[in-house]
C-alpha cells in the first residue's frame, strides 16, 4: 500500500483515497504530428523496475491532479511535486541520485 | 413554499459515541484565487472571517470557512442564511473569477459525540485517514473517504467531530457510523 503526500493538502493520503494517473511527463501529440509521435504519445510507456514517475490525483480530497516519483521494486516514495510542471524538480532529482546512483528515466537522470 | 428536511431527520445511535444526524446545515461552496487579496477581503466583508490556513477550519459568530483545496473554501452557516450569503458573496466578488454555490441540500452532516478516543475509534474503522490528535487535531479540516464514499471530518473540540458526506449517501454513511460504534466493538487504540 502506498501513502503519498499530496504536494497541495500537505497530508499523507492512503493509496485509496487517490486515483491512479499513469506515466507521468508525457508530450501530448495531437493533430498534426506524425505517426511514429502520435503512437508513441497514446501507447509507449516506460515500465521500469526502480525509480519511476506517475501522475496521481487526489480523488477523495483537494481533486487536484500531482506527480510522484518511487521505486516500483522497493516501493519507496522518493518524493511528490504538483503537476505544474513538465519535469521533476532538481532537488528531488538529487534525493533519487543519492539513493539509486545512475538512475535514469526517458530523458531524465 | 415546501418544507425543506434534512437528508434523515432525527437519525440517531448510542454506542460507543453518539450518532446524530445534525438536521438543516448551510454549506456554501466557493472558489476563486484564495491567495488574491481582492477575493480574501470580499469574504472577510461578508462573513467577518479570514481564508484559513491550509487544511484548517475557522470558525466565527456562527459561521465557519473551512480549506477544501487550493482554491476552494466551504463556508457553514444557519440553514437560513446560506441563499442570502451566496448573494452577497457573488455581489462582493463580482470582478474576481469565482464560484458561489448553495451545496446545503445536497451534502448530509452528522455530529459525533462522546469520548474523543472512542470517535476517534470509530472513524479509523472507515478511513484510512491518521486520526491520532496530532495528525488530525481540532481546527483541522480532513477530506477522505468513509468505506466507499467521500466524506470530510473535523473536531470542533476533542469531544465532538463532525462528518459531512454527500445526501445521496447519507443513509449508508449513518449505518457505517452506528455500526463501527456499536457497543461491544471498541478497539481502543487512541485511549
Ligand atoms: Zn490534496
Amino acid at each position: 500500500m502506498l501513502i503519498l503526500d499530496c504536494p497541495y493538502c500537505g497530508i499523507a493520503c492512503d493509496e485509496t483515497e487517490l486515483s491512479p494517473g499513469g506515466e507521468a511527463h508525457l508530450t501530448r501529440f495531437g493533430p498534426g504530428s506524425s505517426e511514429d509521435e502520435f503512437e508513441g504519445y497514446l501507447f509507449m510507456r516506460e515500465n521500469p523496475r526502480g525509480v519511476h514517475f506517475e501522475r496521481w490525483r487526489h480523488a477523495h480530497g483537494c481533486g487536484k491532479w500531482f506527480h510522484a516519483a518511487r521505486d516500483t521494486m522497493t516501493m519507496e516514495v522518493f518524493g511528490t511535486y504538483p503537476a505544474q510542471t513538465t519535469e521533476p524538480p532538481a532537488e528531488l532529482r538529487k534525493t533519487i541520485s543519492e539513493k539509486r546512483p545512475g538512475w535514469s528515466w526517458r530523458d531524465f537522470s | 413554499m415546501s418544507d425543506r428536511i434534512s437528508a434523515l431527520p432525527g437519525a440517531a445511535s448510542s454506542g460507543s459515541i453518539r450518532v446524530e444526524e445534525a438536521g438543516l446545515q448551510g454549506m456554501v461552496t466557493i472558489r476563486g484565487d484564495l491567495g488574491d487579496k481582492g477575493v480574501s477581503d470580499a469574504l472577510k466583508k461578508v462573513v467577518g472571517l479570514t481564508v484559513p490556513e491550509k487544511g484548517q477550519r475557522g470558525a466565527g459568530d456562527g459561521m465557519a470557512l473551512l480549506w477544501m483545496s487550493p482554491d476552494e473554501l466551504m463556508l457553514t452557516a444557519a440553514h437560513s442564511e446560506a441563499p442570502d450569503l451566496v448573494t452577497k458573496l457573488g455581489d462582493a466578488l463580482s470582478g474576481h473569477h469565482h464560484l458561489v454555490c448553495n451545496v446545503s441540500d445536497a451534502r448530509a452532516v452528522f455530529r459525533l459525540t462522546g469520548e474523543g478516543a472512542a470517535i476517534r475509534d470509530a472513524l479509523a474503522k472507515l478511513t484510512p485517514a491518521d486520526l491520532r490528535p496530532s495528525a488530525l487535531p481540532v481546527g483541522m479540516v480532513r477530506r477522505t473517504r468513509l468505506a466507499q464514499v467521500a466524506a470530510a471530518v473535523w473536531f470542533e473540540d476533542e469531544g465532538t467531530a463532525t462528518v459531512v458526506c454527500f445526501r445521496s449517501v447519507a443513509a449508508y454513511v449513518f449505518g457505517l457510523l452506528a455500526n463501527a460504534s456499536k457497543p461491544g466493538a471498541e478497539v481502543g487504540y487512541f485511549r
